[in-house]
């Protein structure tokens, strides 16, 4: 098991104001090594994904705590994971399809894909009535000197 | 925090958002649009996104709408001047083979 060089959680309110707050707070963590524009970027989006889905799925009926935590390792790989005590998610095979979505029309379905394609590797673990953790784990480019 | 800002010329509503496009400001950014619509009688609607710093799949879920409220109007509908980071998440949707994207200044 890779150790972690440095690690950081914040835990806040489910409330949608707050997805600028968990993205920045993290955007401002892994600042520590030097990413690309287009990685802080895709960083920044995919933690927007997941604290979303807590917040309209997770928390739908209820305000809770969204926990996001990073870990960063050697080789510049980082791991990040959302974690809410909500509702769940009946099924997450069908939650991670393109398009799907039991939310309103201010949602596209799409969070998922893009957390799958702007990251290496997503794992979803969810229990209906305890909550999800969502983790993420992406390999930065190595910066030419 | 996303601003909404209005230009018309001749027949065209150019509507700009500038600032972060994510869920807390999804609602608001349909519904002012829509408004302007109704406030800026056009023939087409330019969305210009040069000012945005950020925007995650709820953006997507902003430019369907709109799309579809064009089309369902019989208005053209053009997403401008889009920076990298929401066009990632755009080309990441396959959004650029469905609908019209231009470069600034277009």
């Amino acid at each position: 098991m890779l150790k972690a060089i440095n690690k950081m959680s914040v835990k806040f309110e489910s409330r949608s104001v707050n997805e600028a707050f968990a993205r920045q707070a993290v955007g401002a963590f892994v600042a520590q090594l030097d990413p690309t524009m287009d990685e802080l970027g895709d960083i920044k989006t995919v933690v927007s994904e997941a604290v979303t889905n807590a917040i309209v799925h997770g928390y739908a009926d209820k305000m809770g705590f969204i926990t996001v935590s990073v870990r960063l390792f050697e080789g510049r790989a980082l791991e990040l994971k959302v974690k809410d005590s909500g509702r769940g998610i009946a099924d997450v095979q069908q939650a991670r399809q393109p398009m799907f979505t039991t939310g309103d029309d201010t949602r596209s379905g799409m969070g998922f894909t893009i957390m799958e394609t702007f990251t290496d590797k997503l794992r979803v673990r969810s229990a209906e009535g305890r909550g999800t953790i969502v983790t993420m784990v992406k390999t930065l480019r190595e910066r030419e000197a | 925090m996303l601003h909404i800002q209005q230009e018309t010329k001749e027949t065209e509503l150019i509507v700009h958002f500038s600032g972060e496009l994510d869920h807390h400001e999804a609602r608001n950014a349909i519904e002012k649009t829509e408004d302007l619509l109704v406030l800026f009688p056009c023939d087409r609607l330019a969305l210009e996104l040069s000012g945005l710093t950020f925007m995650d799949s709820s953006g997507l879920a902003v430019v369907m709408n709109l799309f579809r409220t064009c089309a369902r109007t019989k208005r053209e509908f053009a997403v401008r001047g889009t920076p990298p980071q929401p066009m990632r998440v755009f080309e990441a949707a396959g959004l650029p083979s469905i609908m019209i994207f231009e470069k600034k200044g277009d």
